[in-house]
């Protein structure tokens, strides 16, 4: 599913404009529901954290992968909903966000792994 | 003013219209993708560091729920009023940005607030620094960054303020907009990240 997620961002193309399909002028004298629904679902995910995290009784491992998989989420959200990712240099833009995060996973899990050896000893 | 000669397709949002402001949306990208890596940095050095409290406390004996979810609703929220901001940037409605706008930074100041009591309360009620543990320091280091980010871009957005009130919309004042809009985002989404591994993995793992 985040897979898919994350292939459906890379497919646009890198054309100076916003989508394609919506007319400036008539996308922006309506309401921006999107910007609503990206609001709630921000919330939603929020409140699901925090039932995985307190009321969940799910073992620590799961309890962890689920909210890094929510806060994965609602980062995708904001990129795409918020951010306009995909809007002017869109490809661009989205394989360094990719390239960055992919980065910092590895900055981040790497270190926590090569420095869980011997910890336990002091 | 040199935009006045500028002609503008309606297709295409203002900040979009001019090659070397499409350029500087996309170098503000870049940038992101490096503090992306910055913050990853910080992320680890704590990661590594929270099994060591050494006298001090640990995290599920400091943290408090409460003043954490508060932030987190006020930087949520002000994330969506800043999105609404660009929304009437493209619509070029001038009085609905601004409106949108200060209350993005009404809320990022809120949010700053509760920070500010947050650091007070541990330093003053629990008695611990910088310097306590090993622990705190990764702590202090990683949420003060991003505490010091949020303040850095209330500052910022308060010069664009002006310099709108000033110029009104052209390409370049739009730009920033647009600008100053994807780095509160991304804080936003940094705070998503201390929120999940430092608060909530600190107080339930």
């Amino acid at each position: 599913m985040v897979v898919y997620f994350y292939a459906s961002l890379l497919i646009r193309d890198g054309v100076v404009t916003v989508n394609e399909k919506e007319n400036i002028q008539e996308n922006h004298d309506r309401f921006p529901w999107k910007l609503v629904i990206g609001f709630v679902l921000s919330i939603v995910l929020t409140l699901l954290t925090l039932w995985v995290a307190f009321r969940s009784g799910f073992q620590d491992k799961m309890v962890l992968s689920l909210m890094l998989l929510l806060a994965f989420l609602q980062a995708g959200m904001q990129l795409v909903l918020f951010m306009h990712v995909r809007e002017g240099e869109g490809t661009v833009q989205v394989s360094n966000m990719v390239h960055a995060f992919f980065t910092a996973i590895i900055i981040v899990a790497g270190s926590v792994w090569v420095m869980s050896f011997g910890m336990h000893n002091h | 003013m040199a935009e006045s000669t500028h002609i503008h397709d309606k297709n295409v949002p203002l900040e979009y219209s001019k090659a070397e402001d499409r350029m500087t949306i996309l170098g503000f990208w870049v940038f992101l993708g490096a503090e992306v890596v910055l913050f990853s940095t910080l992320f680890a050095t704590y990661l590594v560091l929270h099994s060591r409290p050494a006298d001090g406390p640990t995290s599920a004996e400091l943290f408090k729920p409460e003043i954490v979810l508060i932030m987190t609703f006020l930087l949520l929220t002000s994330s969506f009023t800043g999105s609404m901001a660009i929304h009437y940037l493209r619509a070029q409605n001038m009085k609905k940005m601004i409106v949108w706008l200060l209350l993005t930074m009404l809320l990022g100041l809120g949010f700053l607030g509760c920070e500010i009591y947050e650091f007070h309360e541990y330093i003053a009620l629990e008695g611990v620094s910088i310097k306590t543990s090993a622990f705190l320091s990764g702590f202090f280091v990683l949420v003060g960054t991003h505490g010091l980010h949020v303040t850095l871009g209330i500052g910022w957005l308060t010069l664009i303020l002006i310099q709108l009130k000033k110029r009104g919309f052209t390409p370049r004042t739009a730009r920033k907009v647009f600008v100053i809009g994807l780095y509160w985002h991304f804080l936003d989404i940094v705070w998503l990240f201390i929120f999940t591994l430092v608060y909530l993995s600190g107080m339930v793992l």
